[in-house]
């Protein structure tokens, strides 16, 4: 393993205003012991890409309760990929109904985590992937 | 003097209590003056002592209780036991009074729910226009007494429809409303001097009460007559809702612009809904709820007095929103306790003399944050405790979530089983027969004592901070809640707190079917829209009216009229709302982590 702690940009996409869940995840990620950048409100796909390789992270959280996650957690994906960033993951959570799930993670979405998942399932994750 | 015949004087009826002998001691049963003394005594003290070293004492030894401490969710302890010695001694008239009555302890109007029930008014909207205009008369002919307009995010931040940030947004969490033309869709064939309204919005309220009072007279139902309510709350935006667009300082203008406007246009209506309910949905404890609301009702207030406003002469049309969540008795005691604070400061702090002005009016939400994507159905008992908080509470008007909130919008279905479920506590439970059913459980008044000593410490640390606005900027409002969420799930994920069906008694289950989807056209339809009404306007008449807004806003005149006339004119929300960016700026929220 290396000795490099890896890094997490936790981001909100869009113009959702619920970042309980977010903010929970980037501080139980950091109490993990991981390096967690938070986003903050209202970032557009664009930037959230910008920021996950102008601050070299080994993956990117994307929470959304807004019910825009089929618009805007693909174009994540889709704008790293352009950039020659696809080692970058991408990892989502929020209001998201069960139906949309195959279609996020066909779009390059690696996991989605829904209401009631703990911390401790995201950091398994993590670790395991 | 003819002597004055008393009831207990008529034959057949009992006498007078007598005087209570106890401990060999006389005392007076309670006089005119009805302070409590009576109740607390060195006596009863010793009883309550010997209670707990001979009965609690050698039961614990054998059954330990089930926790080591029990809580309230702001951390406070909950005693065993309550009796008059956590009351200690209540002036009543003072602490409680009555319904009507300064300091409104007991509810704002003298018959409460024996007069009429809280109005029933479900947060509704998606899609566009005509699909919640659908959903509105459905309400409405299932018994729902007023409407509550819920806009997608777009409208709330003002972009328009066809703004690049609007995308996969349009009409998603609300109805997509771009320009006057919408709001007619919306309202069509519902009678707006018969119907109160509520539209959950905040940054760009003065647009949307322009297209309503718009709307308004185009029915012939002219501005005085509307009735009904903006959220207008700019500063729990900040805090934890996050549909802002202006820096503090302009919003607050475009807010006190509001209170003046209406005071003088629109008098029925409620300028602003001061709100805790996201507040504590972003995670804050009950305390926290009424501290940081009446914190922001402050700051309103004072905002306004500062533009010269006579207190009495807004403050009435102040009205607020509170959450009613799971823990009963700490709800009721939030309310209570609310009503009470807010009565005293704007009595003491702001003088202000009108009864009205004293009043904490208030609508209430189930707390959508507990409602949980396991079992759904069990989301449907939850709501019915926290109807009975918010009614126990005495809210003037409440929302009930649906069961299937934690993974969509609401199906009609289960809208209407939400709305059902206040027409039985109505109708059915008897909880609405009488005016403040709790008062005087020692429980209840200890913790209404206790929510109004700990938030009245908060106000006093913000005031010493200089201010809501300053806290907020400072991020310690935000830092705080945090704390309190983080804490809180913690507890949930360590089954300290047990959440039925997530952590506890859980079962293998289907995905929920047959959840409500808001299309994709909705935003093609809202685009072409927009562009056929801007080839149809008189553009120059917009042009021109944009320009007088931008003016407006760069000086110091009411900003409101000049609005009203551009609506009219069919100029779109973004247009407006961009030249006030313009002008005014951009809030960059403080990011705490």
């Amino acid at each position: 393993m290396s000795n490099k702690k890896t890094r997490i940009l936790i981001a909100k996409p869009g113009l959702d205003g619920h970042d309980r869940g977010a903010k929970f995840i980037a501080r139980a990620l950091r109490d993990a012991g991981f390096e967690v950048i938070y986003t903050g409100l209202r970032q557009t796909p664009e930037a959230i890409a910008s920021a996950a390789i102008q601050e070299d992270v080994q993956w990117v959280g994307l929470s959304c309760l807004s019910g825009a996650h089929n618009s805007l957690f693909p174009k994540v994906v889709e704008i790293l990929k352009q950039k020659q960033a696809e080692d970058i993951k991408v990892f989502g959570g929020g209001v998201i109904p069960s139906d949309d799930i195959p279609g996020l993670k066909e779009a390059g979405i690696k996991e989605i985590f829904t209401p009631g998942a703990t911390s401790k399932s995201v950091i398994d994750y993590i670790n395991s992937n | 003097m003819k002597p004055v015949k008393t009831a207990a004087k008529k034959k057949g009826q009992k006498k007078p209590a007598p005087a209570i002998k106890r401990a060999g001691k006389k005392i007076q049963a309670p006089q005119p003056s009805m302070v409590n003394k009576a109740l607390v005594t060195d006596d009863l003290k010793k009883q309550i002592a010997e209670w707990q070293s001979n009965s609690v004492g050698p039961l614990l030894a054998k059954y330990p209780e089930r926790k080591e401490k029990f809580l309230l969710t702001s951390g406070a302890e909950i005693n065993r036991l309550y009796t008059p010695e956590d009351v200690g001694e209540v002036d009543y008239p003072k602490e409680l009074g009555f319904p009507g009555q300064y300091p409104y302890t007991r509810g704002v109007q003298p018959t409460m729910y024996r007069g009429k029930f809280w109005t029933m008014r479900q947060y509704a909207g998606f899609g566009d226009a005509a699909e919640s205009n659908k959903r509105y008369k459905y309400l409405l002919a299932q018994g729902q007494t007023g409407l509550s307009i819920a806009f997608d995010l777009p409208t709330q931040i003002g972009y328009d429809s066809d703004h690049p940030m609007s995308t996969g947004e349009v009409g998603k969490v609300g109805v997509a409303i771009d320009s006057l033309a919408d709001m007619e869709i919306l309202f069509d064939g519902i009678p707006l001097d018969k119907v109160s309204t509520s539209m959950t919005i905040n940054a760009p309220a003065s647009v949307l009460l322009a297209m309503y009072i718009a709307v308004a007279e185009k029915q012939g139902v002219s501005s005085s007559q509307i009735h009904g309510t903006i959220q207008n709350d700019i500063l729990k935006e900040y805090i934890a809702r996050g549909t802002y667009i202006f820096p503090p300082k302009p919003s607050m203008r475009l807010i006190t612009d509001i209170f003046e406007y209406c005071a003088k246009e629109v008098p029925k209506w409620n300028t602003i809904s001061i709100s805790g309910y996201h507040i504590r949905e972003a995670g804050a404890s009950a305390t926290q709820e009424v501290a940081f609301t009446l914190a922001d009702g402050i700051a309103y207030v004072q905002a306004a007095l500062d533009t010269g406003l006579n207190v009495d002469d807004f403050a009435s049309r102040l009205s607020f929103f509170f959450n009613a969540n799971n823990n009963l008795f700490e709800e009721v005691a939030k309310f209570r306790a609310a009503r009470r604070m807010w009565a005293r400061i704007m009595k003491e702090r702001f003088n202000a003399q009108k009864p009205s002005s004293l009043m904490l009016r208030f609508h209430s939400q189930t707390a959508g944050s507990t409602m949980t994507a396991q079992q759904p159905d069990n989301n449907i008992v939850r709501v019915t405790i926290q109807t009975l908080a918010a009614v126990m509470g005495g809210a003037q008007s409440l929302h009930t979530n649906s069961k299937d909130e934690a993974l969509a919008l609401p199906t009609e279905d289960s809208v209407r089983v939400a709305l059902r479920t206040q027409q039985i506590v109505a109708y059915e439970s008897g909880v609405a027969d009488t005016i403040d059913p709790l008062a005087g459980s020692y429980y209840i008044e200890a913790k209404t004592n206790e929510i109004e000593k700990t938030a009245m410490e908060y106000i006093n640390k913000i005031d010493k901070m200089g201010g809501m606005v300053r806290a907020v900027e400072k991020g310690y409002i935000q830092s705080e809640i945090q704390e309190s969420a983080y804490r809180y799930q913690l507890d949930v994920e360590s089954k300290e707190r047990v959440v039925v069906g997530v952590n506890k008694f859980t079962i293998q289950e289907e995905p929920m079917k047959n959840l409500l989807k808001v299309s994709q056209a909705v935003a093609e339809a809202q685009i072409k829209k927009i562009n056929e009404i801007k080839a149809k306007r008189d553009n120059i008449a917009v042009q021109s009216s944009l320009e007088k807004i931008r003016q407006a806003a760069q000086g110091k005149d009411n900003l409101m009229p000049i609005i009203l006339t551009a609506v009219k004119q069919y100029a779109t929300l973004g247009e407006i709302c961009q030249v006030l960016r313009e002008e005014f700026g951009e809030y960059r929220e403080s990011v705490v982590l």
